[in-house]
């Protein structure tokens, strides 16, 4: 930026920054709060930070089967859907940004409303359809669920890092003698190894934050947890501790699958259009 | 770039086609099915032409909820488009804080939609919500479940909290792609802060702010679970929006004929709006000859 006047542009920038942070973080450290304390403190005190510090409601959560495999069930479609998603998209991405072929422009577009189809639309057919073929209830049918939306901004994510990449390359490598799968694996993954990795965060990020297919695709096998924290309602009302607990742990990948890509989100998000 | 004519690329966008068309064609086709039809139970299905659309068209119920989701999506952009904007300016441009800032600011993009209607729907929470006590005990009649203006504020709220950040991290990496030389010709030029941004900052980040405003307004037409969570839709009827309105009508009161005709139209509305956002973007890519 311009740098006259450095001082007190530096202070207002940081006040400004520490308003959204703490805007950002104030409701998650709220739903922290809450996960250490007793149900009878939450609905009987008011207290910003827990006085008898409790870790009973993540015992709850880490010791029943029914609610922590959630979470082994929610991962395993994340990663079977940012594997698919990924390998297909691939290829298409690449004839895309390489080759002009019939109705190369139409077919773009077509694969985009997918991305904008709302998913409402979608989960009873996608009920009968999974039923009627008997993938119900199975981690791979909420995986090609997701890959409604996923697919589609996948292969807009790599054609656009994929465009950044000189033909040239290409040429020299089949005047070399490169087949094209050699080609492909050994000399253009890795130039375009932050766009991957940058498609790959979208993936995960679309596929663990969804609720809606998830659930209607599931029962009991394959229940994700977001799904499973509805059981907090119980007779008794609402079982607020272990219901912020829950919540707490969901936070927990999608944080380290941040921290993991930190510097390719500085750097991929500006090298692609995305 | 110049691309080569070459057919045989089709090869390669075949597994996309084949998975596109299992997870889309097909359940698009059972909706269209299904809007066409009229159904008793049992499985009996009798022609019924396009009586639904012309009911839907006319049915106020319709017309109530593509409203609110109109008004909702227009506030959204427009408050978190400039917001999104105004934080990418003010983030540091590299080092420990701007990776700290990077890291936290992606948090909420990541937390399950329904874990984010749950924090919201506890920290608005009179009896136990920090926002919520904080507010009543300030005076101010705030409860999100009995008065619809609270309702709508708490979504609203709700849905910068969880996706300026999305906005600010796509103008940033616009801004962190122009080269410190189109700053200092600004210096030698006497160009103010303003004629700065308007002038040189804002036309770098045209292409991926088009992307920002294209995604939030996809996702906040379709939005569901965040709202459902927190006021499920109520009070009364007031954030109601097309999603809820349209699960409420398929899997609710499973009126088949109905809902896939209010699917179809719902579809098409996005696809028309999404449809002027994308010319109007790869117009600006190909001018900017990227």
């Amino acid at each position: 930026m311009a740098h006259s006047g450095k001082k007190p542009r530096i202070n207002s920038r940081a006040i400004v920054m520490t308003l959204y942070l703490v805007f950002l973080l104030l409701p998650i450290y709220w739903l922290l709060n809450m996960s250490l304390k007793t149900n009878e403190e939450i609905l009987s005190v008011f207290s910003i930070w827990p006085r008898n510090l409790t870790f009973a409601n993540y015992a709850t959560i880490l010791t029943d089967a029914s609610w922590y495999m959630g979470y082994v069930n929610s991962l395993i479609y994340v990663v079977m859907n940012t594997v698919i998603s990924l390998v297909v998209a691939l290829p298409a991405a690449y004839a895309f940004s390489r080759y002009s072929f019939m109705g190369d422009k139409h077919l773009f577009f077509w694969l985009l409303t997918n991305r904008m189809a709302p998913p409402a639309v979608f989960a009873l057919p996608f009920f009968q359809l999974y039923s009627s073929v008997g993938l119900f209830d199975t981690h791979i049918a909420v995986a090609l669920a997701h890959c409604l939306f996923n697919v589609p901004l996948a292969v807009w994510i790599l054609e656009g890092f994929m465009r950044g990449v000189p033909k040239e390359i290409d040429e020299t490598a089949y005047i070399d003698g490169y087949s094209f799968p050699r080609f492909f694996i050994k000399i253009f993954t890795p130039l375009i190894a932050s766009g991957i990795g940058v498609a790959a965060f979208f993936c995960f990020m679309f596929s663990w934050v969804e609720l809606l297919l998830s659930r209607t695709l599931t029962s009991v096998e394959a229940k994700p947890i977001a799904a499973a924290m509805t059981r907090t309602v119980s007779a008794s009302g609402l079982d607020w501790g272990v219901l912020a607990a829950a919540g707490i742990l969901t936070i927990i990948p999608g944080a380290l699958v941040i921290y993991f890509v930190r510097n390719y989100i500085a750097k991929g998000f500006a090298l692609g259009r995305v | 770039m110049e691309k080569t004519v070459n057919q045989k690329a089709w090869f390669l966008i075949l597994p996309v086609l084949i998975l596109v068309a299992f997870s889309a064609v097909i359940p698009l086709m059972t909706v269209v099915n299904y809007s066409v039809q009229d159904t008793f139970g049992n499985n009996q299905f009798f022609w019924a032409g396009l009586e639904w659309f012309e009911e839907l068209l006319h049915s106020e119920r319709l017309h109530d909820a593509l409203g609110r989701q109109i008004i909702f999506s227009l506030i959204i952009l427009a408050i978190e488009v400039p917001l999104g904007i105004f934080i990418a300016l003010n983030m540091p441009k590299k080092g420990f804080w701007a990776s700290l800032c990077l890291v936290l600011m992606s948090l909420p993009l990541l937390i399950p939609w329904n874990v984010v209607g749950t924090i919201w729907q506890i920290f608005g929470r009179v009896d136990i919500g920090l926002l919520g006590y904080t507010l009543d005990k300030l005076g101010f009649a705030y409860n999100y479940t009995q008065d619809s203006f609270a309702a709508w504020v708490t979504v609203i709220v709700m849905d910068v909290w969880h996706w300026t950040s999305l906005v600010a991290l796509l103008a940033y990496a616009g801004l962190q792609s122009i080269p410190d030389a189109y700053y200092q010709a600004a210096k030698i030029d006497q160009a103010s802060r303003w004629k700065v941004f308007r002038f040189i900052e804002l036309p770098k980040m045209q292409g991926v702010l088009m992307i920002a405003i294209l995604l939030r307004f996809m996702d906040s037409f379709m939005i569901y679970t965040e709202p459902f969570v927190v006021t499920g839709g109520g009070p009364g009827n007031s954030t109601t929006f097309l999603s809820i309105d349209l699960v409420k009508m398929a899997l609710g009161q499973f009126d088949l004929g109905p809902a896939a005709a209010f699917s179809i139209m719902y579809y098409l509305v996005i696809l028309l709006i999404s449809y002027v956002f994308y010319t109007v973007m790869t117009n600006l890519d190909k001018r900017d000859g990227v």
